[in-house]
């Protein structure tokens, strides 16, 4: 193999963030690089947003009586889950590092339509606006799941505006999705075959299916509801022949899936960074890429475990049961395929790999718990108690926001040519874990001793695990904070990086830190799979051939 | 059984107990694949932490037995906690009938209990202790859900049809009792308590409550205000099904199908019977939607189920 670089020394091209410098060279872009910088200011203002609504949650659970008005109380808890939900998880990594990565990964210069890239990223901050349009208002008070017929009928907040906004928001989804298949599909550099991609594409591919098959669902959901409000279709209203558990399937038949939407690109992420920072290929590759594909197909037949108290028939729950424990066995198969990817690696605990392990940490209780809650049984119990609020936080929060944050620091030379201050790095991962299991694990208490979500008030004798969870609360706000701080303090003073920092294998980091407007000079040619690490010797290979000893 | 373990909560009936032990079941399995996880990862993370002497060589390029060997042994285990929670929900949300049979009705926040010799009660369910009770939930709003978490017991009220719970209450005392299902406002203060007593005891307190007209009583008197009578009463010309002995049995309708005579099909059928037309019968009963409250639903349900036992012997 060819020891020299493919990619000439030294880069006449400026880079992305040089190619132009007025305001109007960042809002017209098709760089698919600058609007993945655009979508993940517009998510980071969301998850502070959101934050705040949780924050507001926490403090009111302090004391038994909540210190929060009910109604107050009500429409926090709504706005805490149709913000991190909508506006930050479902786009989180796909439209931010998946957008940015992507390409540059297949050896790509775009992504497949990039006026249509630019398009989702208007489309996402309009839902945005029609959200903050109605939390001005009010807010919702329904819980972001929207429940009939109390969103039709009973509900006195502003259900219409919020169901607009989401139905306007999936169409990002679509196009973002729908790009990220046909670039995967048609833009890969010669030699990248489909088992020589990098799991990372290969989990935003996944997403991206589910996506564009799931989110049409919710916008039928979201014009069936805004009719019924609106007009009194009566779709929903039993008193008119119509069936409020109708609603729930249709919900959940978007909103199961899109759970998998929000932890997949996760999953990716976790693969890149554990290979890289144990200097070994990953273990079982191809088990690795067709458990994240089953979970994506699987996802789709789950979503009436949503509903075991709800008087859905007792067999379809069985069903539905026995589909939910099957969906856990590729999410299992991945749990262990990680684990075993240490063996023998020479493994170093930077703050992306501290992540990484933090993730399948709580990946894995949260998914132990959810076998829990597809146990019809103890579901009857659980049900819409704090141990469901628990499970799904260790999931979307332990999984996919730690997830999140590993890439994020894995990728933050590339993205920006700074080195982020690895010290305090660390700290803050370890001090998101930490945060994390005492604000979340007593909420699994709480929930076995029967103390059910959305309460606003509880029985004194519940007060001590909930002070221990909002005092949890204030140590993850302040560990989710701190990345502001020091990533933007690196931006100006962080050390300039090198093309490879890490010594990872994958494309992108054969081009220049930060990358030129369109990627690679010339277009690379792939000779090799991801991740040629080798434990013994520290040396690797990047994706097109390259030999480094390190 | 398992008070031992810290922080668990009191355990007052038979579906209790069958969750419990399943719960414990699933706890352990779960530790040790926790503990087996946090284990490796420990151990390899100390033992092939960058710089350390151990060996790298002959890294193992063969996965897909190990996959294999993991996959089917987690789906094996996840067959078995499968089938024991299926078995254990089957039994508890399939309905028997009961020694003493409770009507809830459900509504923005509060609960109304509904007891067969008239009596009623507003978030406080008295029941007796060792004896089967069937309830059946009514929402006359949103939907809510009845939680009694010592039962280990929840189950969702929807608007427009019935949903059913049973429990045997084990130990006597008082009990939580919640709404679980997001409801409005005041959802957090849908809460009451169940208040199992040694059946003496609930005897006397039915009792003290005063002699009340019984549900089935106050159902008779609809069904004459109402009309009922006129066409599905004893003397009437008119060509109706009769009621006498109807409850519980079997059903042919006119579009083929065959229901069952539980209290879902009857308030269905009174509520819009051309859906329900049985067969042979011309449809020519009025739909009565929109014109009685669930009380009113209630109390008839409750006397036709009553001409039942009038008529000993002829239902199944």
């Amino acid at each position: 193999m060819s020891v020299e670089a493919a990619q000439p020394a030294d880069f006449a091209q400026p880079s992305y963030l040089d190619s132009g410098h007025t305001i109007r060279s960042w809002l017209l872009t098709t760089d698919h690089k600058r609007i993945a910088m655009m979508f993940l200011a517009s998510i980071t203002f969301w998850f502070f947003i959101g934050g705040m609504a949780a924050t507001l949650v926490r403090l009111s659970l302090a004391t038994p009586d909540g210190l929060l008005q009910p109604d107050i109380f009500n429409r926090a808890f709504t706005m805490h889950g149709i913000i991190m939900v909508w506006l930050f998880l479902i786009p989180s990594i796909p439209a931010t590092l998946g957008n940015f990565f992507v390409p540059i990964m297949i050896g790509a210069h775009d992504l497949a339509f990039p006026r249509l890239n630019l398009l989702s990223l208007y489309v996402f901050n309009l839902s945005g606006l029609v959200v903050l349009y109605a939390v001005l208002l009010g807010g919702v008070d329904t819980g972001w799941y929207f429940y009939t017929p109390y969103s039709t009928l009973y509900s006195n907040s502003y259900v219409f505006a919020a169901a607009m906004a989401i139905f306007i928001n999936g169409y990002s989804s679509i196009l973002t999705g729908l790009n990220f298949v046909v670039t995967v599909h048609k833009l890969r550099a010669p030699g990248m075959t489909w088992s020589r991609l990098p799991l990372f594409v290969w989990a935003i591919y996944a997403v991206s299916v589910v996506m564009l098959l799931a989110t049409p669902a919710l916008a039928m959901d979201m014009i069936l509801l805004g009719a019924d409000r609106i007009m009194g279709l009566g779709m929903f209203d039993p008193s008119r022949g119509g069936d409020p558990l109708l609603w729930q399937h249709m919900f959940w038949f978007y909103s199961h899936p899109a759970v998998y939407i929000m932890i997949l690109p996760g999953m990716g992420v976790v693969s890149e960074v554990i290979s890289c920072y144990s200097r070994r290929p990953i273990f079982g590759y191809g088990g690795m890429a067709t458990s994240m594909m089953a979970i994506a197909v699987l996802g789709f037949f789950v979503w009436a475990h949503h509903m075991f108290t709800a008087g859905i028939s007792i067999y379809s729950a069985v069903v539905f049961s026995l589909m939910s424990f099957v969906v856990g066995v590729p999410s299992a198969i991945k749990v262990f395929n990680w684990t075993v990817s240490l063996h023998k690696g020479s493994i170093i605990f930077d703050a992306p790999m501290i992540y990484a392990i933090g993730f399948i940490l709580l990946f894995t209780i949260g998914g132990l718990t959810g076998l829990m809650l597809a146990t019809l049984a103890v579901d009857i119990h659980v049900h819409d108690t704090y141990f469901v609020v628990a499970h799904f936080h260790y999931i979307m929060v332990g999984g996919a926001v730690s997830a999140f944050f590993a890439g994020l620091h894995y990728w933050w030379p590339k993205i920006t040519g700074r080195l982020y201050p690895e010290a305090v790095a660390r700290f803050t991962a370890l001090l998101t874990f930490v945060g994390f299991n005492v604000t979340f694990f007593p909420q699994f208490v709480l929930g076995y001793l029967g103390m059910p979500r959305r309460y606003y008030a509880y029985p004194p004798q519940w007060q001590s695990w909930n002070v221990l969870s909002s005092a949890g609360a204030s140590i993850l706000a302040v560990a989710y904070a701190l990345p502001l701080f020091y990533l933007g303090w690196s931006l100006l003073y962080g050390k300039r990086a090198g093309p490879n920092p890490w010594g990872a294998t994958g494309l992108e980091w054969t081009t220049p830190s930060p990358p030129p407007e369109h990627n690679f000079a010339v277009t690379p040619v792939v000779t090799l799979g991801p991740y040629s690490y080798d434990p013994e010797d520290g040396s690797y290979r990047t994706q097109d051939g390259t030999h480094y000893a390190l | 059984m398992y008070h031992w373990m810290p922080f668990w909560p009191r355990t007052a009936a038979n579906t209790g107990h069958a969750i419990n032990s399943l719960f414990v079941a699933e706890l352990a399995l779960s530790l040790a694949v926790l503990a087996m996880v946090v284990g490796m990862i420990a151990s390899f993370g100390f033992v092939y932490r960058r710089g350390s002497a151990a060996s790298r060589a002959d890294l193992t390029k063969k996965t897909w037995h190990f996959e294999i060997g993991w996959t089917s042994a987690t789906f094996l285990l996840f067959l078995v906690a499968f089938i024991w929670g299926s078995y254990v929900y089957i039994w508890a949300y399939q309905t028997p009938p009961g020694n003493l049979e409770i009507y809830v009705v459900a509504k923005q926040f509060m609960w109304k209990f509904e007891h067969p010799g008239g009596q009623r009660e507003i978030d406080t369910l008295h029941v007796p202790a060792g004896q089967s009770i069937r309830l059946v939930l009514a929402s006359e709003d949103v939907i809510h859900a009845l939680y009694i978490p010592a039962f280990r017991l929840q189950r969702d009220v929807i608007p427009g049809t019935y949903e059913t719970l049973w429990f045997k209450a084990e130990r006597p005392g008082t009990y939580r009792l919640e709404c679980a299902e997001f409801c409005g406002t005041q959802h957090a203060h849908m809460d009451g308590a169940v208040i199992v007593m040694p059946p003496p005891d609930y005897a006397r307190w039915l009792a003290e409550r005063g002699i009340h007209e019984s549900l089935a009583e106050q159902g008779e008197k609809l069904f004459r205000a109402r009309g009922c009578s006129g066409c599905h009463g004893a003397n009437s010309t008119v060509h109706a099904p009769s009621l006498v002995g109807v409850y519980g049995t079997l059903v042919h309708l006119q579009d083929g199908t065959v229901r069952r005579a539980d209290e879902k099909y009857l308030r269905e059928c009174i509520l819009n019977p051309r859906s329900f037309t049985v067969a042979g019968y011309p449809p020519v009963m009025p739909d009565f939607s929109g014109q009685l409250s669930e009380d009113d639903l209630i109390e008839l349900i409750a006397y036709i189920r009553s001409l039942n036992s009038q008529n000993a012997g002829s239902a199944p």
